[in-house]
C-alpha cells in the first residue's frame, strides 16, 4: 500500500473551496483547489494547466501527456503531406458538412483553436494559412486543397482513427476539467472497512461527489 | 461465417485501440486519485476491465457470425 505524508495543503490560504477529506484514508489529505472556475478555464485551455496552476503538478503533467500525445497523434493520422496535417480537425457548420465531431474535439482547448482560425479565413474567402492545417475541406469554390471526399480517398481509415483520436483527447479533456474543478472523485470505500468502521463515532464519511460502480476493485 | 468475419477484419487496426486504452485508463483513473501510485493500480484494472470487454464483445460478434 501507499504511504502519504501527512496532510499538506497544496493551495495557499484557507478561504479558497477545498474538498474535504475522503474515507480513502491512504490518500486523504486536504486538497485546496484554489480558484475552481479558473482552474477549469486553464484546463480547458491547455490540459493539465489547471492542475498545474492548483499545484497538483504530477497530475497536470499526466494529463498534459496524455491528452496532447491523443490529439496529437489524432492529428498525424489524419492528415499527410499532400493533404495538409490535422484534416480531421475542423470547423464546419454547413448543409453539406456539419462536422459535429469538433464539438468533441474543441474540448481539448487551444490546440483546436486553429481550425476555428481556418474556419474563419474560409468563410471569410481568405486562403487558409500553414498548409491547410486543420482548415475545411474545399467546397465548391470556398476553400483550396482537397475536398472531403477526396480527404476520404487519400486518408482512408486513417481519417476515422484520427476522428477518433482527436475526439477522445477532447472529451478525455472534459474529465480533465472536471478534476480541475471539484477535485477527485475518490472510490467508494470497501464495504468491509465501512462494517469495521461502523462502530466509531468519528468515522469519516465520503465526500459526497460519488464514486464509480465497477472500476474500483 | 465466423472465419469469415475473422478473415473480414483489418487486425492490424486493432494495435490502435492501444494507445487509446493507455491514455483513457490513465485518464479515468487521475480523475478518482490524486497520488500517482494509485492512478497507475487503478489505471491498470481499468485497462484490464477494457481489454476484458472488448474480448466478450469480440466473442459473442463471432459467435452470431458463426451462427447465422
Amino acid at each position: 500500500m501507499v504511504s502519504i505524508p501527512p496532510k499538506r495543503p497544496i493551495g495557499a490560504t484557507s478561504e479558497v473551496p477545498s474538498v474535504p477529506e475522503t474515507t480513502n484514508s491512504q490518500e486523504a489529505r486536504e486538497l485546496v483547489l484554489k480558484d475552481p472556475a479558473l482552474a477549469a478555464f486553464l484546463a480547458w485551455l491547455v490540459p493539465g494547466l489547471g492542475h498545474i496552476y492548483q499545484g497538483r503538478t504530477a497530475k497536470g503533467v499526466l494529463f498534459f501527456v496524455c491528452l496532447m500525445a491523443t490529439f496529437a497523434y489524432g492529428c498525424y493520422l489524419g492528415g499527410s503531406r499532400e493533404t495538409g496535417w490535422a484534416r480531421v480537425v475542423y470547423a464546419a457548420w454547413d448543409e453539406d458538412d456539419t462536422r459535429l465531431p469538433f464539438l468533441c474535439q474543441i474540448g481539448i482547448g487551444l490546440p483546436a483553436m486553429p481550425a476555428l482560425v481556418q474556419a474563419s479565413r474560409v468563410r471569410n474567402n481568405k486562403a487558409p494559412i500553414l498548409n491547410g492545417f486543420m482548415a475545411p475541406p474545399r467546397q465548391g469554390d470556398r476553400g483550396v486543397g482537397p475536398t472531403l471526399d477526396e480527404l476520404h480517398q487519400k486518408l482512408h481509415t486513417y481519417f476515422e482513427l484520427g476522428t477518433v483520436y482527436t475526439m477522445i483527447a477532447g472529451l478525455l479533456n472534459i474529465l480533465a476539467i472536471y478534476d480541475a474543478w471539484g477535485g477527485p472523485v475518490f472510490p467508494e470505500p470497501d464495504k468491509k472497512k465501512d462494517d469495521e468502521d461502523e462502530d466509531e463515532p468519528e468515522a469519516k464519511t465520503p465526500s459526497g461527489q460519488g464514486g464509480d460502480q465497477g472500476l474500483n476493485g | 461465417m465466423g472465419n469469415l468475419l475473422l478473415a473480414d477484419m483489418n487486425v492490424h487496426h486493432l494495435w490502435y485501440a492501444i494507445p487509446l486504452i493507455v491514455t483513457v485508463s490513465l485518464v479515468y483513473a487521475a480523475t478518482r486519485h490524486e497520488e500517482m501510485a494509485p492512478i497507475l493500480h487503478h489505471a491498470l484494472r481499468v485497462a484490464v476491465w477494457i481489454v476484458g470487454f472488448m474480448v466478450i464483445v469480440f466473442v459473442v460478434l463471432a459467435l452470431i457470425a458463426w451462427w447465422i
